[in-house]
């Protein structure tokens, strides 16, 4: 865990660039610093490994007050990546995974085959470790300074935009494998940047700095979402929030409806019987094993012997448990029926999303995230 | 070119290129042990490097005779006022490149030494020189060839290493001595740059180019 208890930072210069900030980063959790550039939130991070001493307050990282421990010490518990890398060029990309357990005095075999280990978690090509940092792409010189970082697997890591020089793309990949890492790893981490999606997508939490380090507001990001502290806030979240909040929770947190279901067998008068219960002009259509064939319009079956004698579509996008009700919405809109079918492991008709399930739940207060 | 008058001077051409040589090597080792710590300092504190480059800038601007005279009632006529001469004709560019190698380490190198743990002492030598190490050498290269050159010169005052067959052959108007002296002065210069090239490949191998990339 780690304490920030009323610190601030005043430079020698006179500008306050932390003020009286409070907050906890508990323990497995990626607090995200966001806000505008210069309002603070780099000076945050590098307090936390005495980069820079705060003037005033007292962080704490697991109870313990570091501005009592030896600076280096401390450091080398506190894995640090930053945007600019900051790879060491003269260095193999296996020395350059090897700085940390070189300070702290692993031997050479221990050393040797963490870093492989660490190769290969990052993703690099298994035989990154002989180059130099220079014949790496961009996005390989991120996962090696992610590596480096990891390297005698700190219980802490500072992330300063860490994402924030590769090109969309990457940056996506990136962010997705370092969640996936994460929920192995449970790291405490400080992750800094200035991009609001991005913090709503790595954050379990998120303090919204503004200018001049105040904090404006520090909840999960569907409490923000769903209750903004502030205008201030409201305005940095931005346009769409609905649809924001929408991206953080998941098809499988919704109850889906069964919807009107029938078989190829059916005749057409149960079609249009089953399509009037459920107030619609169509029904989706599903084989014996419950396999999704798709739907039919109830017009459209008009002089057909069954179901299976219709013309059926198929749905424009089938959800899944995983996906969020971002992407069931984007479903729905693009599709006819106005629904999103959702569907499990081998095509299985799970039930249907429906507008009024997601208004439901954006309606509700915030609950979701810390699943 | 009087082949014959080669042959006959053969030892005494050998031991002026030794003297040469070691004339250099010494400006070359005093100079650097001199340059270092001072390049240092203008590292840790800023302020001092305007005037340690003024100062190296201005021992480098005093014409070498103007030296020899300067320091004759102190060391006399002898190797060591030489040496002292040379080794303060090396300060400016070692100094000098030594600061802006430093100085060209980036800054988010040096930032990513401090977080990970290093402490000061074992970054500089570390991370810092060795990423510096491309631009002292150039340094050392430009000090080394200039230095070879101004041996020549301290013949002047009895000491001159190859410089000597210059005098030895004005003296006696007769070409020969000039030549091989010449010569053999190019042919050191270029030798020893040459020599200084394939330590630096072989002390920095990441400095040679993107080439798989
Ligand atoms: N070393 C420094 N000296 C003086 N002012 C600084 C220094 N570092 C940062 N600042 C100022 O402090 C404020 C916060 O900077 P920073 O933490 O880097 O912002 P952010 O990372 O949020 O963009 C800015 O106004 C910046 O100009
Ligand atoms: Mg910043």
């Amino acid at each position: 865990m780690i304490t920030f208890d009323s610190v601030s930072k005043r430079f020698a210069d006179g500008t306050t660039a932390v003020d009286s900030l409070s907050l906890e980063v508990p323990d497995g959790e990626i607090a995200v610093f966001v806000g505008p550039s210069g309002c603070g939130k780099t000076t945050t991070l590098r307090m936390v490994n005495r980069m820079i001493e705060p003037t005033d307050g007292i962080i704490e990282v697991d109870g313990k007050n570091i501005l009592k421990e030896d600076p280096a010490e401390l450091r080398r518990r506190i894995g640090y990546v930053i945007q600019q890398i900051g790879l060491f060029p003269h260095r193999t990309i296996r020395d350059n995974i090897g700085t940390v357990p070189g300070l702290v005095g692993w031997d050479k075999k221990r050393t040797r085959e963490r870093v492989e280990e660490l190769i290969e978690v990052v993703g690099l090509p298994e035989d990154s470790g002989d180059r130099y940092p220079h014949e790496l792409s961009g996005g390989q010189q991120q996962r090696v300074g992610v590596a480096r970082a990891l390297a005698v697997d700190p219980p802490i890591m500072l992330m300063d935009e860490p994402f924030g020089a590769v090109d969309p793309i990457v940056r996506t990949r990136l962010q997705e494998e370092f969640l996936r890492l994460q929920q192995e790893v449970q790291k405490t981490i400080v992750f800094v940047t200035h991009d609001i999606d991005e913090a709503i997508k790595m954050g379990d939490r998120i303090a919204l700095l503004s200018q001049g380090g105040r904090l404006e507001q520090y909840a999960t990001p569907e409490e923000m979402l769903a209750a903004p502290a502030n205008e201030f806030v409201a305005d940095f979240l931005g346009g769409e929030r609905g649809l924001k909040q929408l991206a953080l929770i998941s098809v499988r947190d919704v109850d889906a409806r069964s919807g009107p279901v029938v078989t190829p067998e059916d005749t057409p008068a149960r079609a249009s019987e089953v399509a009037e219960d459920a107030n619609t002009d169509w029904v989706v259509v599903v084989d014996d094993a419950r396999h999704l064939k798709g739907w039919v319009s109830i017009d459209e079956l008009n002089g057909q012997g069954n179901v299976g004698e219709g013309d059926i579509h198929a749905f424009s996008a089938e959800v899944h448990a995983g996906d969020s009700l971002r992407t069931a919405l984007n479903a729905m809109v693009t599709s006819r029926t106005g629904v999103a079918a959702r569907v499990g492991e081998g095509g299985v008709y799970e039930g249907i999303v429906t507008h009024k399930l997601i208004n439901e739940e954006l309606s509700k207060p915030a609950q979701h995230g810390q699943d | 070119m009087d082949w014959g008058w080669v042959q006959d001077h053969l030892g005494e051409i050998q031991s002026l290129f030794f003297q040469h040589a070691q004339f250099t090597l010494l400006a070359l080792v005093y100079g650097f042990a001199i340059a270092f710590p001072l390049a240092l300092a203008a590292t840790r504190w800023p302020r001092l490097y305007t005037p340690i480059l003024g100062l190296t800038g201005i021992l480098f601007t005093i014409p070498s005779i103007a030296l020899f005279m300067l320091m004759m009632p102190f060391t006399g006529p002898t190797a060591t006022t030489c040496l002292i001469a040379l080794t303060i004709y090396t300060l400016l560019v070692l100094v000098r490149n030594t600061v802006e190698g430093l100085k060209g380490v980036p800054r988010e190198v040096r930032e990513a030494a401090e977080a990970m743990g290093y402490r000061r002492f074992k970054q500089l030598f570390r991370v810092e020189l060795p990423i510096a190490l491309p631009v002292i050498i150039a340094g050392i290269r430009i000090a080394v060839v200039t230095t070879i050159g101004l041996v020549t010169i301290t013949a002047l005052i009895g000491f001159g290493g190859l410089g000597a067959l210059f005098i030895d052959g004005f003296r006696q108007a007769f070409g020969t001595p000039i030549i091989v002296g010449f010569a053999l002065s190019v042919l050191f210069a270029v030798a020893a740059d040459l020599a200084l090239v394939g330590v630096q490949r072989l002390l920095t191998p990441w400095a040679r180019g993107g080439d798989s990339r």
